[in-house]
């Protein structure tokens, strides 16, 4: 536990540094969240952006413990490292979570494989009917509107109707930090307790509050692929086909998503720091680096967020 | 073109834990080159990637033109597929760049559609707002517009941006006619400090670099000026505003007893031992505790969130605000104030109404609209003053606008009556609090945002006719 920033011979002048001021933001939306709505869960997926949400959702409410539930929405094609990492930590604070499962709707027919093998467009269905199974009105996603251009434009609060879908029409100016989160019966409110951070900002924050991360987010020898330009993991997702050859390179992620369209890039950065300077001199965004989901079209992003993505 | 931050380090190489973060807005068209100035900013503080690069590359060569043409930067700020298709700019959207010194969150505001609606959104949390001219055109109705509403959200810091100084030879006697017109604007407003810049967006000339084409010009280049200016107001110039965000009780065996209040300090310092009231209660308690996950602290400042723990068990609940005791709060179930009308759904007098103020939500009637501004003209359009709740059928029919009614993009004054008191802090005073929201019940529909008490528009309008009050020109003023 760090030692309080602020003393009484301090106060005079002073203004919150940015990583101060983002924090402070994100816990305030996340009391208005918990103010606001009835029955709010938290999208965690193991990846960083989710990780640094749940550490926000502990400062505000301490010593009251999270009063949310987690979902996961389980493409099945998940990194075990990743898996491990969310079981563990479920278990450490004693939180509640439900897992949506993208093979469940496929079994029963809900959504259908895609001949690539790429479950990342399938994660829509499952999480809005984890959504409606559960009667969640309020859904913190680790989204930043630093990522892609649709999300430059996103709220903090961000009503979906009752079909999840993202309309930019419909959504509501946001003033101060009056955060308007009245909805309909079966409509919910995404909340992007992140908007203004940077990947920098995860990253440094995650160095100074000393938060824990799954390992593949550190350089590691893996087995790896090209495919695309990117190096994809084996796995039973179906890599790699004929013709795609398997060697051992010293990789990390940058971003943790379903194994078929997550790439790895190659880093020597062992520690929080290494990959501070890493991303730091990185001459790509995170998603350009390593998403496959957003290289296929310029509007890849806006068109899966107005289904009901992330 | 030169791509060398003026601190001589791409962010992410230095000391960042002393960096702060500036929330800054910019007005202005297209045609005035908003978006190459946003775009120059991104490029040349490094915070455009090599792959968002390629990208616009591709997207300048597919337009045509040679084939060493510079990348336009102005598509770095491309927006969604619908407005590409339509042409227009939906709304407001957030950049981030930084230097070593500060970070900044950019609300990029559209010039033309919806522009009041969009540009009061992204002015709400500007703690500086550029306004852009073309040097060529000068000050436009358009530019007051930008200004008035700047003055009326109340943002402390303004930018003249005076954009294509390459296209009037960077002419000195043009840029000071400029600078000199809007200085009398603005002090017309009331907005104190203001800074004109002659830049060019397009060669980069003092938006990051200093320009060696105005030998004539010693002030800041426009990121110099943006990593300058204070932030925030000291906080301890401030009175305490603590609007109360929830009761922390956590109810287990190690915390059995804990008894918290949750909310982010909106103004000023609470220290431990401060005697305070609750508001709209009046009742009084002393500070025995701030708490974090961090530890307990001996002080806060706005803007942190912490949470209070008060020597007395009196009865405090979200939507409550926790000032000094000693303080002067006006309380009250009358509310009268500014609006801007966000909504394609006109006023209607009578309507019942939810109102968002700080962290509490009542319900509200609304009773009379009395005066109307045209940010255009600075015009105000005064109404016999009319109390619905004696005349609800005030609204005459005959007429395409209905009288004392209010349209997407209206600033207007409001009077509403509230269910139940509330804490009325003056916007002008206290720009953390004396915000509030009118909300449609029915959908949740944000109608309005609207600011408590005197504004610009009091200090232009004449005086409602029954309300006559001297306070109202005492106190006016941004």
């Amino acid at each position: 536990m760090r030692v309080a920033h602020v003393s009484t011979d301090t106060v005079r002048g002073t203004t919150l540094t940015q990583l101060d001021a983002l924090e402070s933001e994100g816990v305030h939306v996340m009391r208005e969240v918990a103010g606001e709505f009835e029955r709010p869960v938290l999208l965690f997926s193991g990846g960083k952006d989710s990780i640094v949400m749940l550490h926000l959702a502990r400062k505000a409410f301490w010593p009251a413990p999270v009063p949310f539930t987690l979902m996961h929405v389980d493409t099945g094609h998940n990194f075990p490292e990743v898996i491990d990492f969310r079981d563990e930590v479920v278990a450490r604070y004693g939180l509640r979570l439900v897992v949506a499962s993208v093979q469940d709707a496929i079994d029963d027919g809900r959504v259908v494989e895609r001949p690539d093998g790429s479950r990342n467009r399938l994660q829509t269905v499952p999480l809005l009917d984890g959504i409606t199974a559960h009667r969640f009105d309020a859904v913190f996603g680790g989204g930043r509107r630093d990522e892609e251009k649709a999300r430059a434009k996103e709220r903090m609060f961000s009503l979906r109707d009752e079909f999840g879908q993202w309309d930019p029409r419909r959504q509501r100016p946001e003033l101060w930090d009056l955060y308007n989160g009245r909805h309909k019966p079966g409509e919910h409110v995404r909340v992007f307790p992140l908007s203004n951070w940077t990947e920098l900002d995860v990253w440094r924050y995650i160095e100074r509050e000393g938060i824990e991360l799954p390992s593949i987010y550190y350089a590691h020898e893996r087995e790896v692929f090209q495919r695309d330009g990117m190096w994809l993991a084996p796995g039973d997702w179906g890599g790699p086909t004929a013709g795609e050859e398997l060697e051992t390179r010293t990789v990390r992620y940058r971003t943790v998503g379903d194994m078929s369209c997550t790439g790895a890039v190659e880093s020597t950065a062992t520690t929080v720091g290494d990959v501070i300077a890493e991303v730091a001199a990185s001459r790509l965004t995170e998603r350009g680096a390593t998403r496959a989901d957003d290289r296929a079209s310029e509007a890849a992003m806006e068109d899966r967020k107005r289904e009901g993505y992330f | 073109m030169t791509t060398t931050p003026p601190t001589g380090s791409p962010a992410g190489t230095t000391d960042h834990s002393r960096r702060d973060l500036l929330r800054l807005a910019t007005a202005g068209s297209v045609d005035d080159g908003k978006s190459t100035l946003i775009g120059r900013l991104l490029y040349d503080t490094k915070s455009v990637l090599a792959d968002q690069l390629a990208a616009v590359e591709r997207a300048t060569a597919a337009r045509g033109g040679p084939d060493d043409a510079a990348p336009d930067l102005a598509l770095l700020t491309d927006g969604l597929r619908a407005e590409r298709e339509q042409g227009i700019t939906i709304d407001v959207a957030y950049r981030y760049f930084s230097t070593a010194r500060r970070a900044f969150v950019l609300a990029d505001t559209p010039g033309h559609v919806q522009y009041t609606r969009n540009m009061v959104t992204g002015a709400s949390t500007a703690e500086l707002a550029i306004v852009l001219v073309d040097a060529r055109k000068g000050v436009l109705e358009q530019t007051r517009r930008h200004a008035t509403i700047t003055a009326l959200l109340g943002v402390p810091h303004v930018v003249l941006a005076v954009n294509k100084m390459d296209l009037v030879d960077f002419d000195e006697p043009t840029f000071r006619k400029i600078a000199d017109e809007f200085a009398g604007y603005a002090d017309l407003l009331g907005l104190r400090d203001v800074l004109a810049v002659p830049i060019s967006a397009l060669d980069g000339d003092n938006v990051v670099e200093r320009s060696t084409r105005t030998p004539w010009y010693d002030g800041p280049t426009l990121l110099e000026h943006l990593e300058a200016v204070p932030v925030l107001r000291d906080p301890t110039s401030e009175e305490l505003r603590f609007p109360v965000q929830l009761v922390i009780r956590p109810r287990t065996a190690e915390h059995a007893d804990y008894r918290g209040y949750a909310g982010r300090i909106a103004s000023g310092v609470v220290r431990v031992g401060d005697a305070v009231a609750v508001h709209p209660s009046g009742r009084t308690s002393t500070v025995v505790g701030i708490d974090t996950f961090d530890g307990p602290l001996e002080a806060a400042h706005a803007p942190q969130s912490v949470t209070l723990r008060l020597a007395d068990d009196i009865d405090v609940a979200r939507g409550d605000v926790v000032t000094p005791a000693a303080a002067v709060v006006t309380t009250g179930a009358d509310l009268v104030g500014t609006v801007c009308w966000l909504a394609e759904k006109r006023s209607v007098l009578g309507a019942r109404l939810l109102v968002r103020i700080g962290t509490r939500t009542v319900r509200a009637l609304l009773r009379e609209v009395d005066a109307r501004l045209d940010v255009d003209t600075l015009q105000v359009d005064a109404w016999d003053s009319v109390d619905t709740l004696h005349a609800i059928d005030a609204t005459d029919t005959s007429s395409d606008i209905p009288p004392r009614s209010l349209g997407l993009n209206a600033i207007g004054r409001v009077r509403v009556r509230l269910a139940e008191p509330v804490t009325l802090d003056d916007y002008a005073t206290h720009r953390r609090t004396g915000g509030f929201l009118l909300v449609d019940p029915a959908d949740g529909t944000t109608l309005a945002a609207g600011m408590v008490g005197p504004t610009l528009l009091d200090a232009l309008a004449p005086a409602p006719p029954s309300e006559a009050d001297e306070g109202w020109f005492a106190g006016a003023g941004i």
